[in-house]
């Protein structure tokens, strides 16, 4: 079966927010992989960053809303720092935590009760601080 | 000569060793770190998302109370200088967010009661944030740092660790090179050290994601210690709280896994400072690492 896409079929309200929320182009994308390349943290991924690129620029938001990725990313901002193109991956990677937990597509991911009191007590506030505004929103 | 000096939560509380042995420093060279009389959490991460001015609302609050004391804001953690840098970047150049942030400012009544110079003004971004090592190259100089030291650091071999947050993004941050910075390498040349370049000094050490998952900031943390390790240094240094905790209290679990494996200290840049300056040592307290530096600064003679 041949079949034929174009952007007006994949294109979305989803994906203008994504682009708007993460003020990046998906389309500059040309997926030279540098950004999945140089992620620190790239082995815990299910879906590398230039695949979660290319998922968008298809219109599959939810399978990237699903994957275990966008609650991987450090914010370390390499990514953005290598990108030939000029996206920055990790705005793109907020702004899909946002949308998740916005919308309530998913729940928070570090839970107060959970965190140990060694980490309470023992790493820098700062962490703390970061983990719960990263990752519950 | 007084500059404003904004200590962020971590150093209040955590890194402690961190702010005390960077204010000795600076009164060492002539410098009195005068801190904010009032101030807040900055919120930690700088928001990645376009929409939000609560996010930034934290960072801009403080900047503004730094500016009733002087042009410049001096802060030594990196989450809090990458904040309050993006920050400002915000209050210079987009009206829309700098209108509704100042409307905020305009309601803090609390700051006028504590800070007796505060009015009505808005904040437009006019205050220079700048890094603890910033303010050592560009208001004290290094060659003055140089001449400042009592004792040389001859024979230490220290690599410099970044991280991430004061070199990304490049554009906004204007810090240095985000991939070949050395701005660290040139300050630990003024104080004699050897320094030890490695390929990983400016990766992630996993950062915040160790609340939520410790083995992934272990394995990020893994790989900056064994690329130090295997340039022979005898001591990581960073201006990182969140670094120095991830890089220094995994190290038992890299000592398992990897082959060779030595464990390899890591401190502040201050506190090695200190030691060139001859800072009391009341005021560099190494009690909260988990490797600990002193043997190997007592076999260089250090300490």
């Amino acid at each position: 079966m041949r079949l034929r896409l174009t952007t007006d079929m994949i294109r979305d309200d989803m994906l203008d927010r994504v682009e708007t929320l993460s003020g990046q182009k998906l389309m500059a994308c040309y997926q030279c992989g540098r950004c999945s390349a140089g992620c620190p943290v790239v082995d815990e991924m299910d879906i590398v960053p230039s695949e979660v690129i290319r998922l968008l620029q298809l219109g599959q938001l939810d399978e990237v809303l699903a994957s275990k990725t966008i609650w991987t990313c450090a914010s370390c901002l390499q990514c953005a720092s290598r990108c030939p193109k000029g996206v920055e991956f990790s705005n793109i990677c907020d702004a899909l935590r946002a949308i998740a937990l916005r919308a309530r597509l998913s729940e928070p991911r570090v839970d107060a009760d959970e965190v140990t009191p060694v980490m309470v007590t023992d790493a820098p506030q700062m962490g703390v601080v970061g983990a719960l505004r990263k990752l519950n929103g | 000569m007084k500059i404003p000096y904004y200590p962020g939560c971590t150093l209040h509380e955590r890194a402690r060793d961190f702010d005390v042995s960077a204010k000795e420093c600076a009164k060492a060279l002539g410098v009195e770190l005068e801190e904010l009389p009032i101030w807040t959490c900055c919120g930690a991460v700088y928001p990645l998302v376009t929409d939000s001015v609560m996010d930034v609302l934290a960072g801009v609050r403080n900047l503004s109370y730094a500016s009733r004391l002087g042009d410049k804001v001096v802060t030594l953690c990196s989450f809090c200088y990458n904040v309050l840098k993006r920050s400002n970047n915000v209050m210079r150049g987009n009206k829309d967010k700098r209108d509704k942030a100042n409307l905020f400012l305009r309601a803090d009544t609390e700051a006028r009661e504590r800070i007796p110079s505060y009015t009505h003004e808005d904040y437009e971004g006019q205050v220079e944030v700048l890094h603890y090592i910033e303010m050592l190259r560009d208001v004290v100089g290094y060659d003055r740092v140089a001449e400042a030291v009592t004792k040389k650091l001859e024979g230490l071999k220290v690599a410099p660790y970044y991280g991430c947050m004061l070199l990304r993004p490049a554009k906004e941050m204007k810090f240095d090179d985000p991939e070949q910075p050395t701005i660290f390498e040139e300050f630990l040349e003024a104080l004699g050290c050897d320094v030890v370049d490695f390929p990983m000094k400016t990766e992630c050490c996993g950062g915040f994601q160790v609340v939520k998952d410790e083995d992934l900031a272990a394995s990020c943390s893994q790989n900056v210690v064994v690329s130090a390790v295997k340039r022979d240094a005898d001591v990581i240094v960073t201006t990182c709280p969140l670094c120095r905790y991830n890089l220094d209290r995994h190290q038992d679990k890299m000592a398992e896994e990897v082959k060779g494996f030595r464990k390899l200290p890591v401190i502040y840049f201050t506190q090695l400072l200190g030691i060139a300056l001859g800072v009391d040592k009341e005021h560099l307290d190494f009690s909260d690492n988990t490797v600990d530096p002193r043997p190997v600064l007592a076999e260089k003679s250090l300490i």
